[in-house]
């Protein structure tokens, strides 16, 4: 007879010990450094949930996913900044970059949505592809590919840092990274207002729903679309200038919008309260996995980590946080 | 069956005319040549079998199809290719066979959207939610809350339409039709699986609506006995062609009808 006795070999202990037990009491020990990292997390955050925000706008009154949200941002800052290299005054070259994203808008109206009105989705996901290299070579063109350098002085955005002294230690905030956020929240609460309490708001949400339906009551859907993709643009456009001003504005900058996806995931596709908390999580949750958990890796963690948490989620709330639950009867 | 409203056929009591109205989709020929007109404040019922093209009729009238061949005229003026927020613009309200309705959305905001048109403020003044638009936003509701009290669904008033049972949903769709308070309603089988008792009561709203509000109704309904009831002229079409009309004793009773109905034996 044979007794089998279960040990606990002593690197499992000392990798339970590492996952579970380490990282809070480095959490706990220095926790300046956590309110640092929270912090950095937050804006990485609200960011996202910018970037999330152009994704749900379109999403919800035309059903279509936009693939070319990404290179939008990209665009809008590299007019931008393109503007300005010739010689257009900072606030003059914004107008005219608002401007611009109206006049994209309007063009994807009428030359990619009106033509395939009544396409099945796919097929407006697909169009949307052709429209990210459309942009990507329209840029180049008239921009050129090298990056450049965000006009955060010229628009008057703060630069440095403010250190604050608390816990024990200090924690240094970029004033960049605080402009970001108000920025950031008051756009999506204006939007958020917009979409709930407007009859213009009403009538985007009528579009989601059912386009017939809203087509009956005198709803134009052109004019939906074209207000929708504008919104987007302007909000790519803030995305644009916050994130080019963080790093630079290139045309690697369309990558981050692929961080967007997790964060849709986690907030439903239709829901602008849930892309601001779905972004608020991925970030911070991005930013202490990388920290804490990162070196047991070796590292590398943020570039999957958002993924994860997105699937993992996906599991328990398919519609995510505040997707709205659509009833079917059958 | 109801008196017929008003015998004398002048110009001005046609709210709508058809003539020689065609359709087709690639070789499929949904309506070939059909004519009629719709008088004012009358209920007019469109009948036929399955796949006679009624639905298409509805749809060429509030603009989701245009018409290879035809004239329409509305309200007197001949009506060039007119898209359907435009014809709703014009004054034509319609319902769906496969209820449409905002599903996301509670009652009172899908009988708000029907208002739509009918509410003006500019954007800016929208999101600033002061001074004028929310008296716009308040005296609009004040007309849907009537609309609401009318369709006896004060209590449903704050829940998403996709968790009410059918019948109720039916109404509500009626609702934001109301709220367009349009010059034509367009009706696609209001009773479509419906009970009795909410057959009875969507025929009494569809009356009231007609004889309150003056609103000029089409219908398209299987039922021949609510047919029969509610309506003052029946158009019959069968395989996209009008085969008969007039007053619903004279449809009940004419030959052609019954055979499309109850088959000939050739």
């Amino acid at each position: 007879m044979l007794i089998w006795a279960w040990r606990i070999e002593d690197f499992e202990l000392d990798l339970i010990y590492k996952i579970f037990l380490d990282p809070f009491v480095q959490m706990a020990s220095a926790p300046d450094l956590l309110v640092q990292t929270l912090w950095e997390g937050l804006v990485g955050g609200v960011l996202y949930a910018l970037i999330a925000l152009g994704f749900v706008l379109i999403f919800k009154a035309s059903g279509v996913f936009n693939f070319a949200q990404g290179i939008m941002v990209v665009f809008a800052a590299l007019t931008l900044v393109g503007l300005h290299e010739r010689g257009v005054p900072a606030f003059l070259a914004l107008a005219i970059t608002v401007g611009v994203m109206f006049v994209l808008a309007f063009a994807v109206e009428r030359l990619v949505l009106r033509p395939l009105v009544n396409q099945p989705d796919i097929i407006l996901f697909m169009a949307t592809f052709g429209l990210t290299y459309f942009l990507i070579g329209l840029g180049e063109l008239v921009f050129g590919g090298d990056p450049k350098i965000m006009i955060t002085s010229d628009l008057y955005l703060p630069k440095g840092a403010i250190d604050f002294k608390i816990l024990g230690g200090f924690v240094s905030l970029q004033k960049i990274d605080i402009a970001a956020a108000i920025i950031a929240s008051l756009m999506v609460a204006t939007l958020a207002i917009f979409f709930q309490k407007t009859r213009i708001g009403r009538a985007l949400r009528a579009v989601a729903d059912s386009h017939q339906a809203a087509l009956s009551v005198g709803i134009s859907l052109e004019q939906i679309w074209v207000i929708v993709w504008f919104a987007a643009g302007v909000v790519a456009l803030a995305a644009g200038i916050m994130w080019g001003a963080r790093s630079d504005v290139s045309f690697a900058l369309q990558i981050i919008a692929l961080k967007a996806l997790p964060v849709l995931i986690l907030g439903g596709l239709t829901s602008i309260p849930g892309a601001i908390v779905g972004g608020i999580v991925i970030g911070v949750g991005e930013k202490l996995g990388e920290f804490y958990w990162g070196p047991l890796l070796g590292s590398g963690i943020e570039s999957w980590l958002a993924y994860v948490i997105a699937l993992v989620f996906l599991l328990f709330r398919p519609q995510g946080m505040f997707g709205e639950r659509i009833i079917e009867r059958i | 069956m109801r008196a017929p409203s008003g015998s004398d056929v002048t110009a001005d009591s046609v709210l709508l005319s058809l003539e020689n109205v065609s359709l087709s989709f690639g070789g499929i020929k949904a309506l070939s040549d059909v004519s009629f007109d719709i008088r004012k404040r009358e209920i007019r019922a469109i009948i036929g079998p399955n796949g006679a093209g009624k639905t298409s009729m509805l749809n060429v009238i509030n603009g989701f199809y245009q018409p290879q061949q035809g004239r329409i005229t509305f309200k007197g003026k001949k009506r060039a290719k007119m898209r359907p927020h435009e014809a709703a613009r014009g004054g034509i309200a319609r319902t769906f066979q496969n209820v449409a309705l905002f599903r996301g959305m509670t009652a009172l905001d899908n009988i708000m959207a029907g208002r739509t048109l009918k509410m003006h403020r500019g954007f800016v003044w929208q999101l600033l939610r002061v001074g004028p638009a929310v008296w716009e936003e308040v005296r609009h509701r004040h007309r849907v809350e009537e609309i609401i009290d009318f369709l006896e669904i004060p209590q449903i008033r704050k829940v998403p339409v996709g968790r009410l049972p059918y019948g109720l949903q039916k109404r509500v769709e009626l609702g934001r039709a109301l709220a367009m308070e349009p010059d034509l309603l367009l009706l696609d089988e209001p009773m479509a699986g419906m009970n009795l008792e909410e057959k009875e009561d969507m025929s009494r709203f569809i009356i009231d609506v007609n004889e309150t509000f003056g609103t000029t109704i089409a219908l398209i309904e299987h039922d021949m006995g609510v047919v029969m009831d509610l309506s003052d002229r029946v158009v019959v079409l069968e395989y996209g062609r009008k085969i008969a009309e007039g007053t619903p004793e004279v449809v009940r009773n004419d030959r052609r009808v019954i055979d499309a109905y109850l088959g000939v034996a050739h």
